[in-house]
């Protein structure tokens, strides 16, 4: 027996400022949009259950998880993912702090640390370190043990009000 | 992993909604924020063969406060709740136990109505719900009922809906004056499930002696004990209260069971250690 061919959903959404479109089935996660039909492979997979937080993207101008959507319920809204944050000769202050601050090893956790990071310094423009720990708090890193990222995320919000001052 | 196959269908009108969840029946899963339904899926612990996404419903992301209480839509996110300052002036216990929800990027996304809705044990919002005594709306085709908390966790993972129902809101009342809350809990690590958490109300009378304490626990039994403790402190002065008699009555009230997080004793123990500790800082808030 072969089974039915599975049905497809058209799904529209914006991505880093770009109209896409992709016709997927219903259980495609929103990670895996991303990743395998849109090329985006910036944005990581690593748990597919939420508690690593390789996959945050920004969704409407919060942090989510791209593993616990499906793509059909991302239709219609608006998505940031790290690729869209900066480019090398324009780099986002995340971007900028954490390499400043060396927030990195491997840099397999770091899309979705950027991304959690770029949407709570918009939220909160001066954040103590223990706010900063709190925020970053649901992504797991196994290599840098936290404490760049932690002055990283502090100094991102202090590169974002040097910009705009 | 990735979810097996399913059909989908994401309705935009309440009505709509209820139609397909009548004639999907018990094959058919509501989708809300998916912070506990997708790992379900990905996981591949359950294989719905119908997906009913409430997310494109109208007006449901409400949360709506007076004087009564505090009344939170099916759409209403963790952070949404928290965040509402009104929502906090009527009822501080919703933010203290939402802080300790996940972390901030899920509570961006799980609604807490499906929290209640999935009626995990270790899930604080079941025991805010139950300590205030609060009700949940829910709709089926052609009828709504209102269930009291009381009756609305069934057993772990098992809440009163019934296939082919939604959760359309859940109502917290608000504590009388002069009552104090708090959330305590220990977790393995900050944002996990607590091995025991413990939510208490204490009010007190005019000269700051102690009329009412009432605690609910998560973690410690299949659904959220609410105790009344009052019994052990009426009418001592909260500032000189000893809420030992307090832990050791609260202790009695729980059967927690082992798993790999915690073995029964221990979670037993944190029983008493955060009973104490949460009527406490919870008096203290009614002073
Ligand atoms: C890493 C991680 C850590 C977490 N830690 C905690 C924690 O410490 N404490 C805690 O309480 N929770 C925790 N959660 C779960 C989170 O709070 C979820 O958001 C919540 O449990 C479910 O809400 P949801 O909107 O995501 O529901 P969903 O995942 O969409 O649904 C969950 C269940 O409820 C049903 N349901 C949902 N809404 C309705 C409705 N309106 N009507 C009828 N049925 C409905 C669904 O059919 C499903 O069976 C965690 C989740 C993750 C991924
Ligand atoms: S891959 Fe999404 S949280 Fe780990
Ligand atoms: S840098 Fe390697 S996991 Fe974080």
């Amino acid at each position: 027996m072969t089974a039915a061919p599975e049905e497809l959903y058209e799904v529209e959404l914006q991505v880093n400022g770009v109209q896409r479109t992709a016709s997927v089935p219903a259980r495609r996660l929103l990670s895996d949009f991303l990743r395998h039909d849109l090329g985006l492979t910036g944005t990581h997979v690593g748990c597919e259950h939420g508690v690593c937080g390789a996959c945050t993207v920004i969704v409407d101008g919060r942090p989510m998880r791209s593993c616990l959507m499906l793509a059909v319920s991302a239709r219609g809204h608006e998505i940031t993912t790290v690729e869209g944050l900066g480019t090398p000769g324009d780099m986002h202050p995340v971007q900028q702090a954490f390499r400043e601050c060396h927030g990195l090893q491997c840099g397999f956790c770091t899309p979705g640390f950027l991304t959690t990071v770029a949407a709570f310094i918009e939220e909160n423009p001066s954040p103590t370190e223990e706010d900063a720990r709190e925020a970053v708090s649901g992504n797991l890193c196994r290599c840098t043990g936290y404490q760049n990222i932690v002055k990283a995320t502090v100094r991102a919000a202090e590169i974002a009000r040097e910009r705009r001052a | 992993m990735k979810p097996s196959p399913f059909a989908y269908s994401a309705p935009e009108s309440l009505d709509e909604l209820l139609r397909v969840l009548a004639d999907v029946g018990s094959d058919g899963k509501v989708l809300a924020g998916g912070q506990s339904l997708l790992p379900i899926l990905n996981m591949r612990l359950a294989a719905p063969s119908h997906i009913v996404d409430i997310n494109r419903l109208p007006g449901l992301a409400f949360v709506q406060v007076d004087e009564s209480g505090v009344r939170v839509g099916a759409l209403a996110r963790h952070a949404d709740v928290e965040r509402d300052d009104e929502a906090h002036r009527v009822l501080p216990l919703l933010r203290q136990a939402l802080r300790l929800v996940a972390h901030p990027v899920i509570r961006n996304r799980g609604t807490t109505v499906g929290s209640l809705a999935h009626a995990d044990p270790a899930g604080e919002m079941t025991a805010v719900l139950a300590l205030t005594g609060g009700t949940v709306e829910l709709a089926r085709l052609g009828s709504t009922r209102t269930v009291g908390a009381a009756d609305f966790f069934l057993a772990p993972l098992e809440s009163a809906v019934q296939a082919g129902e939604l959760a359309v809101s859940a109502f917290f009342p608000a504590f009388p004056s002069r009552t104090g809350t708090a959330f305590v809990e220990v977790a393995r690590r900050h944002g996990d499930y607590a091995m025991c958490g413990v939510a208490a109300a204490v009010t007190l009378d005019a000269d700051g002696a102690v009329v009412a304490a009432r605690t609910a626990y998560v973690s410690v039994g299949p659904t959220p004990t609410v105790v009344d403790l009052t019994e052990t402190v009426t009418g001592r002065p909260a500032a000189t209260a000893d809420w030992g008699p307090a832990a050791e009555l609260a202790r009695a009230s729980v059967e927690p069971e082992s798993d790999i997080h915690a073995s029964a004793d221990y979670r037993s123990h944190l029983t008493g250690v955060l009973t104490e500790r949460a009527l406490r800082a919870a008096a203290g808030a009614a002073a």
